[in-house]
């Protein structure tokens, strides 16, 4: 299929749509609005259903009905709206029900306000609502690349009955880029036997999260902690960038990542031998990379746009090694190459021309 | 030996967990009737709620899912526009219905949602042990209205059968209770009707029923059945409040 010209958060429609997806309840929310529009448009088209509902929560356990029922279903939001989602997130997790969630993060706390960000990573990686839990959760850099993770992550999504969730930005979701829909590699899904379709010729099935006995409740969460130890082990995802042999690795995912690759880009003509590491998955995040670097590697810096939430699992997994530092924007401000290029300078110790 | 009596095949031989005397288990009774007369067990797909009805996929015989507090119309509302085929139903308290899920049950009849909701009512949270509920009475005592409930101070019980009579999309809205036999045998024909609203695709249904909770009244069930009659009856009056055929 040629090449078309679309909005991140158009495509994001498309994507779905063409993974399968028939089902969309959302509310409105800047700045993803076009990803409802979107599905409003196409999803008549094509026998599907989009919903819009009376609230963020209300939204979210649509999705639950709807995953519990045996389809491929979807919603999308920006960081308030995915706050209000948590409630019925916590619940689809527990009940390991499969969905897409999109958020496409705006700067926060609170209202915030409606430049891009990447200060919900503690929320997406680390569960995000009550219990233990873990979302799958994608980080795109480009529109592209949001394609195909969109039209593999329903799959990845039956595959564990987990929510699989794409972290972008307002860059993100608003940029147009080029784009082609391909089929992602084929997996194995198991059969949806688990599905509330009406029990006729089998005994009845039930969508639930309640437990009330300890001890059992403790084996369902035994069962889920091993299936995400199951995607740490086969779903990491990484780009290294010009890492062979460097002594500064920048860490970074998402819109932040393109700057920092141009970064590297720049500090290798200074003189530094800078390279890049991107995770792509940010849950399961992609600790076997770090491994792979070579032993030039003599500190960390990772990029956000959040006050330093990635960061963390970056020191978790240089486990002291190296010193790992820091250099982020908030509230919508994206990081411009100059700053980051100083820190960098700084901490190689001066520029080296 | 004639058979006279048994289990509706739409409940499960699982023991309820429900206080003795409550009248939850006359109207799970009456929903697996209902269920069984009409001969859609194998389509019915149920949504139990958070309260003390939080168990009901326990005790339905057919495929369900739990939902989380207030949300059970949207569960519906995702279960349904995915199966438009299948009988989709909640099983929903007041509390759960009437205060935190006021949103999700109000859109849901706005939308005329082709599902049944069953709505018990009995003035009171009792899985959380008797608070205030939406629908407590004025006057009436409970843990967090230990002076009884004031209006000045937290204002009056909804009626939600009226308050969603005045929905568009809302087609199907009785009130019935279960206190004595007659009005078990009433209950149970709104609660049919109901389905048989969503079977012929009006639109949205919903059955009110007046409920006891002696436990956290602090009442027997004799007495809970008589204070039902002569407290909330007056304040919550019995009866349809929108048909399909007036709808038409």
């Amino acid at each position: 299929m040629a090449k078309q010209l679309m909005k991140g958060n158009e495509a994001i429609g498309e994507a779905a749509i063409q993974a399968g997806c028939r089902y969309f309840f959302g509310y409105p929310i800047t700045p993803q609005n076009e990803v409802p529009e979107y599905m409003s448009r196409r999803l008549p088209e094509v026998g599907g259903v989009f919903l819009q509902a009376e609230s963020e929560v209300a939204a979210i356990n649509m999705v639950y009905g709807a995953a519990g029922a045996g389809d491929r279903v979807m919603t999308s939001s920006s960081s308030p709206g995915i706050s209000l989602k948590q409630e019925g997130i916590s619940y689809i997790a527990g009940s390991e029900l499969p969905c897409l969630i999109i958020n496409i993060i705006r700067g926060g706390p609170g209202l915030g306000g409606i430049q891009p960000a990447q200060s919900d990573y503690f929320q997406a990686t680390k569960g995000g609502g009550h219990g233990d839990y873990h979302l799958f959760v994608f980080a795109p850099a480009s529109v592209q690349e949001m394609v195909d993770l969109i039209m593999e992550s329903f799959d990845i999504a039956d595959y564990y009955r987990n929510p699989v969730m794409i972290l972008g930005d307002g860059t993100l979701g608003q940029m147009m880029e080029p784009v082609e829909f391909k089929a992602p590699k084929k997996r194995d899904l198991p059969p949806k036997d688990w599905a509330t379709t009406g029990c006729a010729g089998r005994e009845r099935n039930v969508i639930n999260s309640l437990s009330l006995v300890a001890e059992n409740l403790e084996k369902h969460n035994h069962k889920l902690q091993e299936k995400y130890r199951h995607m740490k082990e086969n779903e990491q995802r990484w780009e290294l960038y010009k890492t062979d042999d460097a002594e500064l690795v920048l860490v970074a995912y998402g819109t932040t990542a393109r700057i920092v690759k141009s970064v590297v880009n720049k500090l290798r003509d200074q003189g530094i031998k800078a390279g890049l590491l991107r995770p792509i998955t940010i849950f399961p995040f992609p600790e076997k990379a770090f491994a792979l670097l070579p032993d030039t590697v003599k500190a960390f810096l990772a990029v956000e746009m959040s006050a330093g939430q990635m960061v963390e699992d970056v020191r978790l997994a240089v486990d002291g090694k190296c010193p790992v530092h820091f250099c982020g924007r908030t509230g919508g401000i994206i990081p411009a190459p100059a700053e980051i290029i100083k820190v960098a300078t700084e901490i190689m110790g001066g520029e080296r021309k | 030996m004639k058979l006279v009596f048994e289990r509706p095949s739409a409940l499960t031989d699982k023991q309820t967990h429900y206080c003795p005397g409550c009248t939850h288990g006359i109207i799970h009774r009456l929903v697996a009737e209902a269920i069984d007369e009409l001969g859609v067990r194998e389509k019915a797909i149920g949504v139990a709620s958070v309260g003390c009805s939080v168990l009901a996929y326990e005790y339905f015989n057919c495929d369900m899912q739990q939902a989380a507090h207030g949300r059970a119309p949207a569960v519906a509302t995702g279960i349904k526009r995915v199966h438009p085929d299948k009988v989709v139903f909640t099983y929903q308290g007041d509390g759960d219905l009437a205060s935190i899920g006021m949103a999700e049950i109000v859109h849901a009849a706005a939308r005329g949602e082709k599902i049944t909701v069953i709505f018990v009512n009995n003035t009171i949270y009792g899985m959380t042990g008797g608070q205030m509920a939406p629908t407590s009475l004025v006057g009436q005592k409970t843990t967090t209205s230990p002076y009884g409930r004031q209006p000045d101070h937290c204002g009056y019980p909804i009626r939600m059968s009226e308050l969603l009579s005045t929905v568009q999309g809302a087609v199907s809205v009785a009130r019935v209770s279960v206190h004595d036999v007659p009005n078990i045998i009433k209950a149970k024909k709104a609660i049919k009707k109901a389905f048989e609203t969503q079977l012929s695709g009006a639109g949205f249904s919903i059955v009110e029923v007046l409920s006891t909770c002696p436990t956290n009244w602090g009442k027997t069930p004799l007495e809970a059945l008589k204070w039902l009659e002569e407290n909330m009856i007056p304040y919550y009056p019995l009866g349809e409040y929108r048909t399909p055929e007036e709808v038409k």
